[in-house]
């Protein structure tokens, strides 16, 4: 029967075998609590018969999930908003990061991919500024800017600038000579030239270097969020386990994951229309 | 003696030998090309074509020499001469029709945009390229069919001077020799003065009025200008009956095979190299009898 199956379809089959299969362990290994007059008189005295915060298992979970998901953008005080509001919050921070990363890099990395000068007199820079961990550079951010949401921007516009820099001066410099020659024997001025070769001939790398900054941004946002406190899904998350609220920390780990991905398939999308054969 | 309407005056190439000295590919090279010509240089592979065309598109600069084109210097490259190159020559991100276009585009930008894709549909007919395929992408077509859409490219532009360097080096015969044909009849319809780089012997007498031979390098030269005297319109297949066939044919074997390694690396003092004009002709004067497989040769210096 399997074999008439795409293979599409058997992986689908297998990966929602897979998820069933691990709820259930995950949910079995989660032991009962002990009501507290089976405990005995060490286990009192030890103090174990207090409520105490276990992992919970996936049913809690997902029945976690579906009140958090019928009603994601309720507002009620600083310390308790919709699990929407605080995506939201997470997203505008990374995407005005990410843009302003995205317009300094693109136009360096061409000018880079230009000129060979250019590149050797940024390379040193480049190279001792990229390794730094991006939160590293929160306690400047925040003495200079003095204002806790601009830093977080600030520090996901530092990490995700590097990948587009790179990869635009990577692609910018590897176009074929044969196109650009194909530029200059229709005489193409040099912004024409950029738009109408080179740009379209870099896309595919200069989306690799999207798609690799968009990720790390996502990745630094949480972190970045724990810190400096407030809003955002970083928070959240941090927030819940102070609570020892872990039901709510599993579901916004998932949450993360998800957005994540949709993020990244965002751009899995725009790398496939600008991704030419030659 | 009038200038030619491409004039290469004593054209000099050097480069760096990668080892500190100096590789002098050609020296003071001068040769002349017609309106309306189809001219064809034939040498072997490194010995400098692709270096003089790229001279003559002005995508490149020589030692020293000026190429002149109707009077004036070619400084750059130009709308004026269109380049067909061995590969690589579309965008290939960009749909064939779309390739067109961008040429086209760039010659006439006052165009609307139907007269623009209506001349560039035209182009890619006159090659044989119509319905769906035009919207097919570079790496959707043949090697043959992708070579097609630059000569369409090229010709829609109506250059003054078009260059190919080696169109169809990397296509099987079968497919070149259909493309030789379609190139002729393109060409057929045209004044377009075209200058070819090949290092197919058959290929330049289908095609061209006058071979250029270069010997090897370095100190290349443009030895000989050879006449095609065989009248057109030409065909594959008559052209071989035509009595001046062989003849032509064999001098050019002999040349390639023999000579051009002979004079490889002799540097010749002088201001001015050109080439010597060969016209072989067995119609107009046929083999005598005390020298009957030698081919009555006429060195002209005009
Ligand atoms: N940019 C360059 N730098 C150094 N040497 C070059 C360069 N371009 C061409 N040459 C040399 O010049 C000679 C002629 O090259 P080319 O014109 O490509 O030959 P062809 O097209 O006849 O095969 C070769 O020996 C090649 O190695
Ligand atoms: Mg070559």
């Amino acid at each position: 029967m399997l074999d008439n199956l795409s293979i599409n379809q058997r992986a689908a089959i297998l990966s929602l075998v897979m998820l069933v299969v691990g709820l259930l362990i995950w949910e079995a290994a989660i032991p009962a609590q002990k009501a507290a007059e089976d405990l005995t008189e060490y286990e009192r005295l030890m103090g174990l018969g207090q409520e105490r915060a276990g992992v919970p298992p996936p049913s809690d979970v997902l029945v976690k999930a579906w009140e958090q998901l019928s009603d994601p953008f309720y507002d009620a005080g600083p310390n308790d908003k919709g699990i929407g509001i605080q995506i939201g919050y997470s997203i505008y921070r990374v995407l005005s990061g990410y843009l302003m990363a995205a317009l300094v890099a693109i136009p360096l990395g061409f000018l880079i991919g230009m000129s060979r000068v250019a590149y050797k007199a940024f390379n040193p820079f480049i190279q001792v500024l990229r390794p730094i961990s991006p939160l590293a550079w929160m306690p400047l951010a925040l003495f200079i800017i003095q204002d806790s949401e601009a830093s977080a921007i600030f520090v996901i516009f530092i990490c995700s600038i590097w990948p587009m820099l790179i990869n635009t001066a990577f692609g910018v410099a590897g176009v074929r000579q044969d196109w650009v020659n194909v530029a200059r024997t229709h005489e193409l001025g040099s912004l024409k030239t950029a738009f109408t070769v080179i740009l379209p001939a870099a896309a595919p790398t200069i989306i690799t270097g999207m798609r690799i900054s968009i990720g790390i941004a996502w990745l630094v946002i949480v972190a970045a969020e724990m810190l400096v406190g407030g809003t955002g899904i970083g928070y959240y998350v941090w927030n819940e386990w102070n609570n020892l609220d872990l039901t709510s920390v599993i579901f916004s780990i998932l949450m993360i994951g998800v957005v994540g991905m949709l993020l990244d398939s965002a751009f899995a999308v725009l790398q496939r229309a600008v991704a030419y054969a030659e | 003696m009038s200038k030619p309407f491409l004039s290469i005056e004593r054209l000099t190439q050097r480069f760096p030998d990668g080892q500190g000295g100096t590789l002098t590919v050609f020296e003071n090279a001068s040769f002349g090309i017609e309106k309306g010509e189809f001219v064809c240089i034939l040498g072997h592979s490194g010995c400098g074509k692709s270096t003089i065309m790229n001279i003559l598109a002005g995508l490149a600069e020589p030692t020293s020499g000026v190429v002149k084109m109707d009077g004036l210097e070619v400084a750059g490259p130009s709308l004026d001469r269109g380049v067909v190159f061995q590969n690589y020559s579309l965008l290939p991100w960009l749909s064939t029709l779309k390739n067109v276009i961008f040429g086209v585009k760039a010659r006439y930008p006052d165009w609307p945009r139907d007269k623009v894709e209506a001349h560039a549909r035209d182009y890619l007919a006159k090659v044989g390229l119509e319905g769906d395929v035009v919207h097919r992408k570079p790496s959707q077509l043949s090697g043959g069919m992708r070579q097609r859409v630059s000569i369409a490219r090229a010709f829609a532009n109506h250059p003054k001077l078009l260059l190919l360097d080696e169109p169809f080096g990397a296509l099987d015969a079968l497919t070149r020799g259909t493309i030789q044909d379609e190139l002729l009849k393109i060409w057929g319809g045209t004044e377009q003065t075209v200058f070819m780089i090949t290092h197919d012997i058959d290929e330049a007498i289908l095609l061209a009025d006058r071979i250029l031979l270069m010997t090897n390098g370095p100190y290349a030269r443009v030895a000989e200008s050879v006449e095609i005297s065989i009248p057109r319109p030409r065909n594959r297949t008559e052209i071989v009956e035509h009595p001046n066939y062989y003849t032509i044919r064999n001098h050019l074997v002999q040349f390639l095979g023999q000579r051009s390694k002979e004079m490889a690396g002799e540097r010749i003092e002088g201001e001015d190299l050109r080439p010597e004009t060969v016209r072989i002709d067995q119609a107009a004067a046929p083999a005598t009898e005390d020298n009957p497989d030698k081919p009555p040769l006429r060195a002209v210096n005009e």
